[in-house]
Order: structure tokens, then sequence, then C-alpha cells
């Protein structure tokens, strides 16, 4: 295995274009060199992106927030801003394990380790968050939904990193909340995980929705039917059933020892209308 | 496979060293630096045994490689005590016998005074998030958790008298 920590992602697209064998990228290394450990991969080179500049920083731009693909989740809890944008995406990042991963572990690789269970994936695509990725061709930005696509899989290029996870700019009236379910309060992998976006209208309707389940199927799960059922209410109980509803109806979960089909897709449905109602409050909704 | 040259910063001395790049931060500390007070309980970032700081902050040295730690600046709990005078942490976790075993013990004093020093007045509640990574599978937290609450009022009051 060979190390490198190159300072441009032009560097580090070339040396993983041009790597013989398997290449990874690492930036917080929580979950690769657990899987290191375990021999469960053995690369012929690793390629720590954490040397280069423009992945080390948060950004608050006029576009909205740029989250360099190595800042670790206990800065993103520091960023006072950031929370007050995106309060639901900042919880989730900070559920991700204990002080100890905190301090290493990034929601871009979060994203590109490509956990079903990955507890940032739902609401930062709740958010609208993109990726951008870059390679030897360039840049390109990408929706954060499009890169995973299995567990373990993602759409990135073998010469391709994230560098930075970019949130938009707050709408007006908009708020955000993310829940996840664990047996225990911490220290834990979600069994369902709810994110929910949604921006209201003039007379306190949900005008917008985006909801997204984690947890339940290989990749995180846009319920456009759940986000439809919502739309032009005040969150009222039969909005929320009917939420409720399409979530379960969204829902391909496995049974593990973390919890069974019905479960899972129980909980889905009782997490979603929690959440929704947690962004309907921060969107200023009464 | 190329052995990588690392310059880096331990408990406040300039250190080089040269390592494999499979190695994790942990295997350099204890194999290759003899600093064997980082333990290893599980390797995967579970039980907090390993805890050390980098550039000041509380990471598992299990999940960080040696090369990474390239000009950075790594503390660990031989750097605790004050040459025979040992951190407060140090003397409560033994008067309030806060260890049986003592395999966790380095691990839970590095993510107490990483507490400490960014909250020297914590609630219970605080102390027992702060210390979720790290496992003991001896004294059931309570006696570890009163130990970190006596050291925090002793740091307060050093805090205190530093000031006057």
């Amino acid at each position: 295995m060979r190390y490198e920590a190159p300072s441009t992602t032009r560097e580090a697209s070339a040396l993983l274009a041009n790597a013989k064998g398997k290449a990874v990228v690492l930036a917080g290394g929580t979950d690769l060199l657990a899987r290191l450990k375990s021999g469960d991969i053995e690369p012929d080179l690793v390629v720590d992106i954490k040397r280069i500049d423009t992945t080390q920083s948060i950004k608050r731009m006029a576009s909205g927030f740029r989250i360099g693909a190595s800042v670790p989740c206990v800065e993103i809890g520091r960023s006072a801003a950031l929370k007050r944008a995106w309060p639901g995406v900042v919880e989730a990042a900070q559920l991700i394990g204990s002080d100890q991963i905190q301090g290493r572990c990034t929601i871009a690789g979060n994203l590109c380790n490509a956990s079903p269970a990955a507890d940032s994936v739902p609401a930062l695509i709740a958010a609208g968050a993109k990726a951008s990725v870059v390679g030897t061709a360039g840049r390109r930005t990408v929706a954060v939904e499009k890169i995973t696509t299995g567990p373990g899989k993602t759409s990135l290029g073998k010469d391709e990193i994230v560098e930075s996870i970019n949130l938009p700019k707050r709408p007006p009236r908009t708020g955000d909340a993310y829940l996840r379910f664990t047996p225990r309060t911490e220290m834990d992998i979600a069994v369902v995980g709810a994110g929910v976006c949604l921006t209201l209208n003039g007379k306190g309707e949900v005008s917008k929705a985006r909801v997204v389940l984690g947890a339940v199927a290989p990749t995180a799960v846009i319920v456009a039917d759940a986000a439809n059922a919502i739309i032009g209410s005040r969150l009222e109980d039969s909005a929320l059933a009917e939420m409720a509803a399409a979530c379960e109806a969204a829902c391909n979960p496995i049974d593990d020892m973390r919890g069974t089909i019905e479960f899972r897709t129980d909980v889905s449905g009782v997490l979603a209308k929690r959440a929704a109602k947690i962004a309907y409050q921060r969107a200023g909704g009464k | 496979m190329s052995a990588v040259q690392v310059s880096t910063t331990v408990n406040g001395d300039a250190i080089d060293f040269v390592c494999q790049p499979t190695e994790t931060l942990l295997d350099v500390l204890r194999n290759r630096l003899g600093l064997i007070g980082s333990k290893e309980g599980c390797g995967t970032g579970d039980c907090g045994a390993c805890s050390v700081t980098v550039d000041g902050q509380l990471v598992c040295s299990c999940l960080v490689l040696g090369a990474e730690a390239e000009g950075r600046k790594i503390g660990t709990v031989e750097g605790l005590a004050d040459g025979d005078k040992l951190h407060p942490l140090q003397k409560q976790f033994i008067d309030n016998a806060a260890l049986q075993c003592g395999v966790c013990t380095p691990g839970f004093l590095v993510a107490a005074k990483a507490l400490l020093d960014r909250n020297p007045n914590p609630t219970e509640q605080e102390i027992r998030y702060a210390l979720a990574g790290n496992l003991c599978r001896c004294t059931g937290y309570d006696k570890i958790v009163r130990a970190v609450n006596a050291a925090a009022r002793d740091v307060r009051k050093q805090q205190a008298r530093k000031k006057r």
C-alpha cells in the first residue's frame, strides 16, 4: 500500500486515475481505517485529501455554504451560521459517533462511504445539497442523491473525488429537521432516519417539501408522495397521516439485528411526522 | 510497500519516525515510539482506549494512519502529568477508585482532559456525553464520572489561583 497526501485536487485526481490496482480516498478515515483493519479492503493506494486547501474549511457565500470534504463534523457543529441556516443538517452530522469520531468524520465521507444508514445523507438531500466533484476531466456539480447508487457503491469515476458539499442559501420561510431511531441515545447506527425540509407560503401552508428516508432501502429515498401529501396543508393530522402512509409505502428495508422490516416500515412514518413538525416550526409555522 | 518518513510533535517534543503506510498512529506510538499508555481495545474506533489529540482535537489513534501525523501536534496520556506531578484528573481517578483493570483509563483521561479544556464546569450529563466514546467494562462508569467531576473542580481552582 502506498500513501499519498497531495496538496491539490488536480494531483489527487491524477494519482487516482493512474493508480494500478485498488485506490481509495481518505478523508476522516473513520470508515476506511476500520475496513482496512478488518481486511475488508486491501488498497494499493490511499490518497489522503486532508492536505488540499479547498477541502479544509466551511465557507459562507452569497449562494449558501461550501463545506470542504475534509472538514470534520465537530467543526460543522461549531459553525453558528450553518446551524442557524440548516439546523437539520448540522444535527444529522452531529449524530455520527462519539466525540472521538466527530473529530475526524466528514459529511463527504459519510456520503461516499455509501452506507444506507448514513445519518447526514437524508438531511443533505432534503436541504437540496450538491456535491462538487473533481476529476481529471474537470469539475462537475452533482445533486447529493445522485452520488450513492447502492450499499458501498457510488456514481463517482475512478479519478473523481468530492471536493466539497454545497448547501444552498436557505430560502425564506424554510426549515429543515432530521431525526433517527436508534435503540439507545448515542453511539449507534440508524435503524431508520428521516430528513424533512419545508417551505411555507405567507398563509403558513406548506408550499414546497422534501421528505427523505434513510436506512429503509439500499440508498436514501426521496419520497415525493410524502411531500405531496403535506403540500398545501398546515400539517393537519389528516395530511400527516397521508404523509406517513406514503413513507411506509416507499420503504424497502432489510431485516437485521437492528430492526425488522415491519418495525423499520412503521417507524419511518412516525419519524417523518415528527421531523416534519420540527421543520414546520423552524420555517416559522404555528 | 514504501515506508513513509514523518516529522511530528508528540507531547511537545519534535519527533521523526519512519513507518509503513498501513500502520496506524496507535501502532506507531506503541511500537515505534515506546509510548504504550494508549491502548488498543477494539482497533475500530468503538472503545476509545486509544484516544489521543491531534492538533488539539480528540480522536481515536487507531483510526489515524501514522503517516497522517506529518506536521501535526499529537497529545497522549503520557503528556498529562507535569513531571512527577499528576494532572488533577489522574489524581482524582486514583482517589475515587475510578479504575479497575486500567485498560480503558488512558483513553478516559485523554477524553476527559479534552472535555475540561473546552468546558471546565461540565454537568454530569455533559460528562457522560463527552465520555460516551470510551468503554469501561469494570467500573460501571459511576466512579469515572465522579472523578471527572471532582477533577473539574480542582482545575477550576487552579485556574482561579493563576488569575489572582
